[in-house]
């Protein structure tokens, strides 16, 4: 498997325009941009229902789009599914955790891009779980995550901790893109802590990071750029400097609008 | 630029000695003793060497270890496939009857060639082998494209699959069966029975493909997280019709062997055959939600009743206590198992 280095930092390496999304008669977005740059956290704000885990969920080839283009390193790419995105380098921690709770970490870090064993074997489809599991430990050692345990299944590990496994997953197999939809929100002080470091060093390996989250300060914490999302649609994109609480509130709610609201090849 | 310290990924090979060390044998054994395929494998024995112990001529005899083996091969083969349904989160309640179907066209078929040979078995085999595995296919059609619950699909082909049997015979039983067949039901090898050979056999297939290859390690994934699986790129609609298509397989071939067995196509025989397949399954530790279980647990699933009956016959006990006794016991072993899972995992 050869995969392109992710680019250099700064560069837009996927960028979204113009992305609506009907399911039925709720319009969950209505135009949506959207852009994320290499070794940057993007943060993804907006209010419930403003259509994050939407537009992330077709940025992560879950869904289709209603209409709307999505560009990866400036070329239009189309996903038909999950494995599409995935072979592009783009891997998500979803909002409603995908790990399976009965299975060990190695064998979470590899669900259904599992190892095989060399030669006839393989064929077969026998699987090489010692290389699964030294691979996995590779990567948790790589972002510093201190597993006790590599076989048992992951139900007896804190809810932290399976976070941990699915935002290492996501880490290892990333070439270009990580979403995160609300990584710290059922996590305590020192578990959220941890997460944000976790987002740092995987940005610091040159993938984007696209972090959404309600909590503000983590956002000010550890975001390059901020993008808002309000009504399905990006209301404002910022650089992360000198931003403070309100001026993101302010942003979600339409308090302060910095960026007009009649944009073009919006459904009525 | 700080893109140079790219992600190593999933070639990448960084000493992890450190972490990997603790994963010793011990370990894992301490992991096994945890495991509900131990303890009931404890109780197996108990079980064996308290009937053994009391009648020792007649429990422990040849010919009487001989039948419960020979009465539990069908049953385990059934069981098998059982175990990879209901570890993916399913449920199949067709065996019995796709069964009683598969013996009577494969009968009626060698009936039909005429002559009694090993080819007649042969195309035997196949035709089971193929209407099982059509009524699996149908079940895992019903389940994953028109999205009728598992129960009730396999609920609807229960009822179809015996009803179709009865119109195929007329309602009475097919007792012509090819003496080349019989003599495989009836045989040995080495003094074990032909029939406990090829029931080794496949569960031993079974097991390995359940826990070594990567059609059981997606079983287990599709069981504990549909969802996840899917966004993972798991078919997992694909993965669940080729379960069924495999219980309803080894509902063919568990045919075969029963009309190999009785020499009959035993169309009122096999109604409690699901239910003591999920017995057997459930005994074995396997979770009624998914994503857990092992075939070794089923192994021992399926002797505990066995020679449970087989115990109290010879004690003079009425056999119906066996069914009472089971009832309970499977309650017992999933209150158990749910406590010890509570005590073991954090929220
Ligand atoms: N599968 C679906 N079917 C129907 N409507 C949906 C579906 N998914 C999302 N929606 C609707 O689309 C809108 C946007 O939902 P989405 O989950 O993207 O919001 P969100 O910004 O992630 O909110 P939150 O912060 O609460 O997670 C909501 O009105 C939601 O009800
Ligand atoms: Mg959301």
């Amino acid at each position: 498997m050869s995969i392109a280095p992710a680019g250099s930092k700064g560069d837009a390496i996927l960028q979204a325009r113009g992305i609506t999304k009907r399911f039925g008669h709720v319009e969950a977005l209505r135009g949506a941009d959207f852009d994320a740059h290499a070794g940057e956290v993007t943060a993804l704000i907006g209010d419930n229902g403003a259509g994050k885990s939407t537009l992330v969920k077709i940025l992560s080839g879950v869904y289709g789009a209603t209409s709307g283009q999505v560009l990866v390193d400036g070329g239009p790419v189309s996903f038909a599914s999950p494995s599409d995105a995935h072979a592009i380098g783009i891997e998500t921690v979803y909002q409603d955790l995908s790990v399976c709770p009965d299975l060990s970490p190695s064998a979470n870090m590899f669900m259904g891009r599992e190892a095989l064993r060399p030669g006839l074997l393989g064929r077969l489809g026998f699987l090489d779980n010692p290389t699964m599991r030294r691979e996995s430990a590779v990567a948790f050692q790589r972002l510093k995550v201190a597993l006790k345990d590599m076989d048992a299944p992951i139900s007896s590990l804190s809810g932290g901790q399976r976070q941990s496994v699915a935002i290492c997953r996501a880490a290892m197999w990333a070439k270009r893109v990580v979403f995160m939809d609300e990584p710290t929100a059922a996590l305590g002080v020192v578990q959220t802590a941890r997460t944000l470091d976790l987002v740092r060093r995987i940005r610091d390996t040159g993938v984007a990071v696209v972090l959404i989250s309600h909590n503000m300060r983590d956002v000010i914490q550890v975001a390059d750029t901020v993008e808002v999302l309000r009504l399905g649609r990006r209301i404002a994109s910022m650089r992360n400097q000198g931003i403070t609480v309100p001026d993101l509130v302010g942003a979600m709610t339409g308090a302060l609008d910095t960026v007009p609201e009649s944009e073009p090849g919006v459904a009525a | 630029m700080s893109g140079d310290a790219a992600i190593p990924g999933p070639a990448g090979t960084a000493d992890a000695a450190g972490l990997l060390a603790p994963q010793g044998l011990g370990r894992k054994l301490k992991a096994a003793a945890a495991s509900s395929p131990f303890y009931m494998g404890i109780i197996l024995l108990l079980l064996v060497a308290f009937f053994s112990f009391l009648h020792p001529a007649t429990f422990a005899s040849s010919y009487n270890v001989r039948n419960i083996f020979l009465d539990a091969s069908v049953l385990l083969i059934l069981a098998v496939g059982t175990t990879y349904i209901m570890i993916a989160g399913g449920f199949d309640l067709s065996i019995g009857s796709v069964l009683v179907f598969s013996g009577v066209v494969a009968a009626q078929v060698m009936l039909q060639f005429g002559t009694d040979s090993l080819l007649t078995v042969a195309l035997g085999f196949v035709v089971a082998l193929a209407c099982g595995t059509a009524w699996g296919v149908f079940n895992g059609f019903c389940i994953t494209r028109l999205r009728v619950s598992a129960l009730i699909s396999t609920l609807g082909s229960m009822g179809a699959a015996l009803g179709a049997a009865y119109l195929v015979t007329d309602g009475s039983d097919i007792r012509t069966v090819p003496n080349a067949l019989i003599a495989l039901g009836h045989g040995s090898v080495g003094g074990v029975p032909w029939l406990v050979v090829i029931t080794a056999v496949v569960s031993v297939i079974g097991g390995v493909v359940l826990h070594m290859t990567r059609f059981g390690r997606h079983t287990y994934l599709v069981g504990s997280n549909p969802e996840g699986s899917r966004r993972a790129g798991i078919n997992v609609s694909g993965h669940l019709l080729k379960l069924y298509a495999l219980s309803g397989l080894l509902a063919g071939f568990a045919a075969m062997l029963s009309l190999g067995r009785f020499s009959t196509t035993t169309l009122e025989g096999h109604a409690n055959d699901p239910l003591e397949a999920i017995t057997a399954v459930v005994l074995g530790g396997t979770a009624l939600t998914g994503g857990r279980g092992t075939i070794i647990g089923t192994v021992v699933g399926v002797f505990i009743p066995a020679v449970l009956a087989n115990g109290f016959i010879i004690m003079g006990i009425q056999p119906f206590w066996q069914m009472v006794v089971i009832g309970f016991v499977v309650i017992a072993a999933v209150y158990a198992d749910q406590i010890k899972r509570q005590k073991g995992e954090r929220l």
